[in-house]
């Protein structure tokens, strides 16, 4: 894992101490809340709908077990006991009161960790395959490059005032566990001829325009990459929209100057840009690779794991879903659901982060990873660990087998937070994960994804049913789409019809599953495959079968 | 045509807190909407909300929220003002946990 430098350490001790400073005027009244607003956003600080909430980065999704505990002591201490990590792989506080905000600050600096770029116009946090250096399936982990790209954008001076915010997501692998097809930028390794270099996709992105990622570039050799990348900043900060808020984004530019043209305008700005670059990155790059080098891995035999199985069937559940194949023989890639049934999804209390931290130490190599998926992940678990890892997440409740089933929700905060929300996300998603409770292995692979408005943090139009809470004249109503896919097969949900009201939104879920469940042509055959086979139809004629009960919205 | 007036509360978030706080009928400012000013002319709404605006030390993003009069004070007319006034449904935290709803 990357360590802070002293660079670093020194740059967020500047940085906290005129946030400290920034602060203290505003409760002196020297600074107005319009002067405020922009400095406290700058450093992840919100206004939600009863509180303050600050939102930490977690570049790419990596932690280690130090900076765990120190999340646990941030909700303990300044916060209600708990965290929310949200769909880009960054971790929330609900309550914490502005005085507090700069000893916050300072507690995460202590283990390399801060709020900077988690709001505003300029590139958010990098997010990566959250199974990065672990997967079977990867070509290389990618976390070096997405660290060169944190380092590059974080305070860069050309690219504070972008025309919108900026999200850049990265992976390593061919399937794609990062939705690179739904950011600004999107960034798939690849190999050409043996060299390792980048498909780069632009212009995708859900919110109230979803558009599914362009391949503007097949092959950048990684050297390349990041001149490459600042060609297409600087071209966007150039020629992105600045007179309509909902019209900045780069994918509005895409559509308006068409792909062949931000290609030639990006090219042009690469050629002028390249000579500038010294080749300093591509040697920061190689002390990167040293830095995610693979932690010592041991060779022990995995009989514990195989006696295990065959004999605990509780185990054999959470082994057969919450498992992933690791490139190391004798390992295997945990996920630790954080999806109980009824439960708020991506919510970890201090005691489980606190745990999870141990977990992590003890049997992990010291690393975690958080997923988009509001998941925490131990990257690298020796098999023969499993079965006492189990027991201790057990313990904790945090054992819950349902990786990838349906009550494996993501859900934005919604209307119980959040001041931009049209309806409530996480109350559909505990009653949907209850309702299925039972069924849920019959029902098998499903992606259920709420959103509470059209901002679309839920990430609802790449669900494979996707829920989108609205406001229907003072009234919450659910939109619901079908056969979305955040995978290297992305693609947007199809709206199904007209939405249903907070009380149909359940029974509405229960036709379209028992539709489905009729016309599969058996349990291997997902969700996704048999819309896909059938297309929405006989999902739309269960959904609506008593029309009269949902609401014309 | 002059739009008619919807009776209303006037609300903030607290500087400090940033929790949800009411003008109360006697000046001061609430964190029970119960206790809160039920507006019914819109002139009289208008002078409290310049008036809130010009205490940015103590409050942020005043404005009037529609309410209307029921057995124990105002209520929200909106589910969005209705959680605000009460808490999060996922958890007894905010208002309702401290016994301001």
């Amino acid at each position: 894992m990357y360590a802070y430098s002293e660079f670093d350490h020194a740059f967020l001790k500047t940085r906290n101490a005129q946030f400290r400073a920034q602060v203290a005027r505003r409760l002196s009244g020297a600074l107005t809340e319009d002067e405020f607003k922009p400095l406290r956003l700058m450093n992840g600080l919100y206004l939600q709908l009863h509180a303050y909430m600050l939102r930490v980065a977690i570049p790419y999704g990596t932690l280690n077990s130090a900076q765990m505990r120190q999340l646990a002591y941030i909700a303990q201490r300044w916060d209600k006991g708990y965290g929310h990590f949200t769909t880009r792989q960054n971790i929330q506080f609900n309550w914490p009161r502005l005085q507090d905000v700069p000893d916050i600050l300072d507690a995460l600096a202590e283990v390399g960790l801060h709020a900077i770029q988690t709001s505003g116009n300029c590139v958010r946090n990098v997010t990566a395959d959250h199974f990065a250096g672990a997967a079977a399936d990867e070509i290389a982990d990618p976390r070096p490059v997405a660290e060169l790209l944190r380092q590059w954008s974080t305070d860069h001076p050309e690219f504070q005032f972008l025309p919108r915010k900026f999200k850049i997501a990265i992976t390593g692998s061919p399937n794609d566990r990062a939705v690179t097809r739904a950011h600004d930028i999107g960034l798939r390794m690849v190999l050409e001829q043996g060299q390792r270099g980048f498909e780069v996709i632009v212009g995708g992105g859900l919110g109230r325009t979803p558009v599914i990622g362009k391949v503007l570039a097949e092959f950048i050799p990684e050297r390349d990459l990041l001149p490459y990348i600042e060609a297409i900043l600087s071209t966007y900060n150039s020629f992105g929209r600045r007179d309509n808020k909902y019209k900045a984004r780069i994918k509005i530019m895409v559509n308006e100057l068409g792909l062949d043209e931000v290609r030639a305008r990006v090219a042009r700005r690469f050629e002028s840009l390249r000579a500038e670059w010294s080749g300093a990155d591509q040697a920061v790059l190689d002390d990167l690779r040293r830095a995610f080098a693979p932690p010592a891995f041991r060779v022990a035999p995995i009989d514990g794991f195989a006696a295990a199985y065959q004999r605990d069937p509780v185990f054999r559940a959470f082994a057969d879903t919450n498992l992933a194949p690791h490139w190391q023989e004798g390992y295997a890639i945990v996920t630790i659901s954080l999806k109980a049934h009824g439960a708020t999804p991506g919510d970890a209390t201090a005691d489980q982060l606190r745990l999870m931290a141990d977990l992590a130490e003890r049997f992990g190599h010291d690393e975690l990873r958080i997923s988009h998926e509001q998941n925490v992940i131990l990257p690298h678990v020796h098999k023969s660990d499993l079965p006492a890892l189990h027991g201790a997440l057990k313990a904790a409740g945090l054992a819950t087998a349902n990786v990838g089933l349906i009550s494996d929700i993501i859900a934005c905060p919604g209307m119980d937070y959040c001041a931009l929300a049209t309806a409530r996300s996480i109350p559909i998603a505990q009653e949907i994960a209850q309702r299925f409770q039972a069924r849920e292995a019959e029902i098998g692979g499903m992606k259920i994804k709420i959103s509470g408005c059209i901002n679309a943090c839920g990430h609802h139009h790449v669900g494979h049913i996707g829920i989108l809470g609205l406001d229907r004249a003072g009234v919450e109503n659910y939109q619901i789409t079908l056969g979305g896919d955040a995978t290297q097969t992305a693609a947007l949900g199809e709206r199904a019809g007209p939405g249903f009201a907070y009380d149909q939104i359940i029974p509405a879920l229960e036709r379209l599953v028992d539709a489905y469940l009729a016309v599969r042509l058996g349990p291997q055959e997902e969700f996704l495959a048999t819309f896909r086979r059938l297309g929405a139809q006989p999902f739309k004629a269960a959904l609506y079968e008593t029309e009269g009960q949902a609401d014309a919205a | 045509m002059t739009e008619r007036f919807t009776p209303s509360v006037l609300t903030a978030n607290d500087l400090l807190e940033g929790d949800v706080v009411y003008l109360a009928a006697s000046g001061h400012w609430t964190r029970r909407l119960p206790e809160a000013r039920l507006f019914t002319d819109p002139d009289s709404a208008a002078l409290a909300l310049a008036a809130a605006q010009a205490q940015p030390g103590r409050l942020v993003g005043a404005y009037l929220a529609p309410a209307r009069l029921g057995p124990h004070g105002p209520e929200a007319t909106h589910f969005r003002e209705a959680f605000r006034a009460r808490g999060p449904s996922n958890y007894p935290h905010g208002k309702q946990a401290e016994g301001l709803c």
